[in-house]
């Protein structure tokens, strides 16, 4: 429990998935101008990671790693070769749920995320996180939690990097640096805020 | 028909600078990043990238009117994740260390909005020999930031380019330090906005 509770600490801040590995940069981008489509975005970047990283993590056990089809009497097959074209699949799939259902029960979410909902399926994040847990071969508790500590941690960092391009709007930047490029300095002074997590330890 | 005339020549040249897919059309910095503490591991990215985004957009453009376009995002993702299957495994054959250096972020070019923005926005509206110069050109425009960033994490951050010490140890002598904030995640942010900044100034603000 307790290596569970510190694995999602780390997770969230240390390891954030977004300020310490760079994933999911496009959406983080393009969606944080405003804090309620932020962290509309980030609620279901959360849903998404929950549900596809243990979903990935049986995927991965069950069919594709070295040995694992031995409960089908095939225990000299490796598929792991397939990996990428199997989770990417699980992903969409699960994406194009995750849109019929905010479709259907807050139309003003999903026409504020426009684009970026289907671009989900193709946030580094997401396929990231999956396949993080398949190279520190994590188990199915610590996938679960993994997931829901990456996604969270890219949820809070898309809010508060919404809420101060907010107040951004009010000051006075040089021409160049507009946009884009005061953005990623931001994001490299909230990075370096993120780090002085990185020596706590539970 | 020649190959290369003008307006070939401008699929090519285009995003180089003009319309750089990371600084101009904000695509693919997801990747771009994490792969560029040294300058090795960012070129074998680089060549990695480039030559997924050119095979697939010549093999989505062969089928563009084929793929009915309510499951075009499918079709697509599955070529490009055959493409990066096939990068992967030549990677593992032939450059083990380098693409266990690389770790995840091989398998990542399967979401590098690079990829799948050419693949939209170029490929499945022309022909097969357009698209590959296209993607050829957005890949280089790609490599060429990636190899910046990298050029100047690896020489602040460690002192050395391709893993040879560059800096004399007589500047150490004197008190000079390597800067440890290149070598972690803030200095790549910091200096791609920095990169950003100076070639916008050069071609022109651009409208979000």
């Amino acid at each position: 429990m307790e290596n569970l509770i510190s694995l999602f600490v780390e997770s969230v801040f240390v390891n954030n998935i977004l300020l310490a590995y760079f994933l999911g940069m496009c959406s983080f981008l393009a969606v944080s101008k405003r804090v309620d489509t932020a962290i509309g975005l980030g609620a279901a970047v959360i849903f998404v990671e929950v549900i596809t990283v243990p979903v990935n993590w049986a995927l991965h056990h069950f069919l594709l790693a070295s040995g694992a089809l031995e409960w089908a009497g095939l225990p000299d097959v490796d598929l792991s070769f397939l990996g990428f074209i199997s989770y990417i699949a699980v992903i969409a799939a699960l994406v194009q749920l995750v849109e019929m259902i905010i479709d259907r029960y807050s139309p003003a979410l999903y026409s504020a995320l426009g684009i970026f909902l289907p671009l989900i399926a193709v946030n580094c994040a997401i396929l990231g996180a999956s396949l993080f847990m398949v190279e520190r071969e994590y188990t199915f508790a610590e996938s679960a939690v993994f997931g829901l500590g990456s996604g969270t941690g890219f949820a809070l960092a898309i809010t508060a990097m919404a809420a101060i391009r907010e107040k951004l709007r009010y000051s006075h930047i040089p021409e160049g640096l507009r946009g884009l490029g005061i953005t990623m300095l931001i994001t490299g002074l909230m990075a370096m805020a993120f780090m002085s997590f990185s020596g706590i330890s539970l | 028909m020649n190959l290369l005339d003008k307006k070939h020549r401008g699929f090519l040249k285009d995003p180089l600078m003009d319309n750089n897919p990371i600084a101009t059309q904000v695509l693919g910095i997801c990747s771009a990043l994490a792969v560029t503490v040294q300058l090795q591991t960012a070129i074998v990215m680089s060549l990695a990238v480039t030559s997924v985004v050119a095979f697939s957009n010549v093999l989505i453009s062969l089928v563009r009117n084929k793929v009915p376009s309510n499951i075009r995002i499918i079709v697509e993702l599955a070529i490009i994740a055959t493409l990066v299957i096939l990068v992967d495994q030549v990677l593992k054959a032939f450059l083990y260390d380098i693409s266990k250096q690389l770790s995840v972020f091989v398998g990542l070019i399967i979401t590098n909005c690079i990829v799948l923005g050419r693949a939209e926005a170029f490929a499945l509206q022309n022909k097969p020999w357009p698209s590959f110069l296209d993607g050829v050109g957005n890949g280089l425009g790609y490599s060429m930031i990636l190899i910046t960033v990298a050029f100047g994490r690896e020489l602040l951050g460690s002192g050395s380019l391709f893993g040879f010490r560059v800096i004399p140890e007589a500047a150490y002598a004197a008190g000079y330090q390597n800067m440890g904030l290149m070598v972690l995640a803030p200095g790549a942010f910091i200096l791609l906005g920095l990169i950003i900044w100076v070639q916008r100034t050069i071609i022109g603000t651009v409208s979000e």
